[in-house]
């Protein structure tokens, strides 16, 4: 079995289903139209910031504040790509045709996850550079010292959010429950944790706390945060390596 | 061909497959006969590498499916004609299957065209009606021009004039010489395709038979006669060529024989008939004295009698 000829059928698969567009262009919409509407409001907002905020701001981090709710698309993406499968009953048909089921899955999460870079880095300079536009004179530019890093590292950060979904998907099967655990995890749980001071420094070691530090410039004041940009983007790496690994050891074992 | 040896597969307590050995052959229709719940589609699923066997082998043309190279290629399946995402078109759901295994895209018109599904290759699966998601699954497992094809209830829901395709393809492919292996709960249904039969109850084997020699023992026509005079009877009977069979209860079976005639002859010599009754024993009522024991969920009659347990192929040596 020809890795190559399962990865050209996983991408007639993932072209040629709905779910697939719509996903994909809701988080481009709204990663964008959030990043643009926040950074109109923060260039308003600058003169009223203490020195202490001013300090801390964040011109490139700020024009992505949108992904906090594009990456809600993006899971929706990684569930559906590999979750489809079981919902319809079409795993049987595919593990028939592709026994080999460690091929079978590393070749549709190849395929899912260029899909999801490509889109992801596309956004992240797209929202990057409106968001700036939106900016003023605080914006930032992309020679700036980091920014490059930060505007690569969105598109790095949602890849991962999808991959790390279709991990899970994988793990648990049905989309519901994938998207039961998921969507209240990174929009509510994770950001309690991390806001609360009790639980911060555990929240801090979450996938997408870690992960979303690549995106920063600025280091805020009085930051004690253990890693930095790269770090924060490996934490988050292990977390989706293990979440792949749940889920091959899932599909390996299990009965289709 | 496929070779089943041993092969079981147990859910916790529950043993859905237990200890499967038979092996289905090449040029003819193979059906598995089973009532529901009997193990016919986990043994499938096993078949094809879905469902891990707890004990056992299963191997392909001699071998294991997972190691088949581009699997289309050689065995061709539709387990479940809903086993499709409903929001890839016709088209495109075969050609994801194709390019798997190396098959090149003009063979997905090719099936298309056999099973008469052209006109609607661009339209989405979910609209297709039950009839239209069988001919895609069975485009599917045409799709690698495979020796071996294995259809599971390939006929359940579809009009008699989408049964008659279907039986009609199953014959000619295995008059090509292909292996072709159907799975049924109903013993008609075999009956008109199935040149070699493979019955399950409950997950066990109960008969590896050819049709013919099934219809042959199951199906006879014969006549049943009693008599206070035994022996004239026998005479007179052996005497015009006609050979009977004794039963336990000390009435005859005339295989073959005619009443009207039977009842002349005995007139003529002046034999007291206390029965003459001609007697045909469907295929179906041997099905089910064959399966009754195993089925796991008896609908009550109410008339209290249950099938007596017999060891399988006991019910064949001529008491009827």
């Amino acid at each position: 079995m020809a890795a190559a000829q399962v990865v050209r059928s996983e991408w007639t698969k993932i072209r040629s289903v709905a779910s697939t567009v719509w996903t994909l262009s809701l988080a481009v919409v709204v990663t964008v139209a959030l990043g643009i509407l926040i950074s109109l409001l923060s260039r308003h907002e600058f003169d009223n910031l203490s020195r202490a905020e001013r300090l801390s701001f964040d011109p490139t981090f700020v024009s992505f504040a949108g992904m906090s709710l594009g990456q809600l698309a993006m899971i929706v993406f990684g569930v559906l790509v590999v979750s489809n499968e079981y919902s319809t009953g079409m795993i049987r048909t595919s593990l028939a045709a592709v026994p080999q089921r460690g091929t079978f899955l590393f070749s549709k999460l190849a395929v899912a996850t260029a899909l999801a870079f490509g889109v992801g880095l596309a956004t992240s300079f797209v929202t990057f550079f409106l968001g700036q536009a939106m900016l003023g004179e605080h914006r930032a530019a992309l020679g700036d010292p980091g920014v490059l890093r930060a505007v690569v590292g969105g598109g790095l950060y949602m890849t991962l959010i999808a991959v790390f979904s279709m991990g899970v998907a994988a793990m648990l099967r049905g989309p519901m429950l994938s998207l039961g655990i998921l969507m209240p995890f990174f929009f509510l749980i994770s950001n309690i944790l991390g806001n609360v001071g009790a639980t911060e420094k555990v929240g801090r070691y979450l996938p997408d706390q870690a992960g979303s530090s690549i995106m920063r410039v600025v280091t805020p004041v009085d930051d004690d945060t253990p890693y930095g940009p790269w770090g924060g983007l490996g934490i988050m790496a292990l977390w989706v390596l293990a979440a792949l690994l749940g889920g091959f050891l899932s599909l390996k074992k299990r009965d289709a | 061909m496929i070779e089943l040896e041993g092969l079981t597969k147990r859910y916790g307590e529950k043993v859905a497959v237990n200890n499967l050995s038979f092996a289905v052959r090449p040029g003819m229709v193979t059906g598995f006969l089973g009532p529901n719940g009997a193990g016919k589609s986990t043994t499938m699923r096993m078949i094809l590498g879905l469902d891990r066997p707890t004990a056992g082998d299963v191997r392909i043309d001699g071998t294991h499916y997972d190691r088949l190279k581009d699997p289309l290629t050689y065995i061709g399946a539709l387990l479940d004609a809903k086993a499709v995402h409903g929001g890839r078109s016709a088209f495109n759901h075969l050609l994801c299957l194709a390019q798997s295994n190396g098959i090149p895209r003009a063979r997905v018109h090719e099936v298309l065209d056999t099973v008469g599904l052209t006109p609607v290759a661009r339209k989405k699966a979910k609209g297709f009606s039950l009839g239209m998601g069988q001919r895609l699954g069975i485009a599917g497992a045409l799709l690698g021009d495979p020796r071996i094809l294995m259809f599971d209830e390939p006929v359940n829901g579809l009009d008699p004039e989408g049964i008659h395709w279907i039986r009609t393809l199953m014959k000619s492919l295995a008059a090509q010489g292909r292996t072709v292996f159907v799975s049924s709960h109903l013993m008609s249904e075999m009956a008109l395709t199935a040149d070699h039969l493979v019955v399950i109850g409950q997950g066990r084997l109960l008969a590896d038979t050819s049709m013919a020699d099934f219809i042959q023992r199951n199906s006879r026509a014969y006549v049943r006669v009693r008599t206070p005079q035994p022996e004239q009877l026998s005479d007179v009977l052996a005497a015009a060529g006609i050979t009977v069979v004794r039963t336990g209860d000390g009435a005859f079976e005339v295989d073959g024989g005619k009443a009207e005639h039977i009842g002349e002859l005995a007139a003529r010599h002046q034999v007291v008939l206390h029965e003459l009754s001609p007697q045909q024993a469907s295929l179906e009522e041997a099905f089910m004295r064959l399966t009754a024991e195993s089925v796991e969920y008896h609908a009550h009659s109410g008339t209290g009698d249950a099938p007596a347990a017999r060891a399988w192929g006991e019910d064949w040596t001529g008491e009827g």
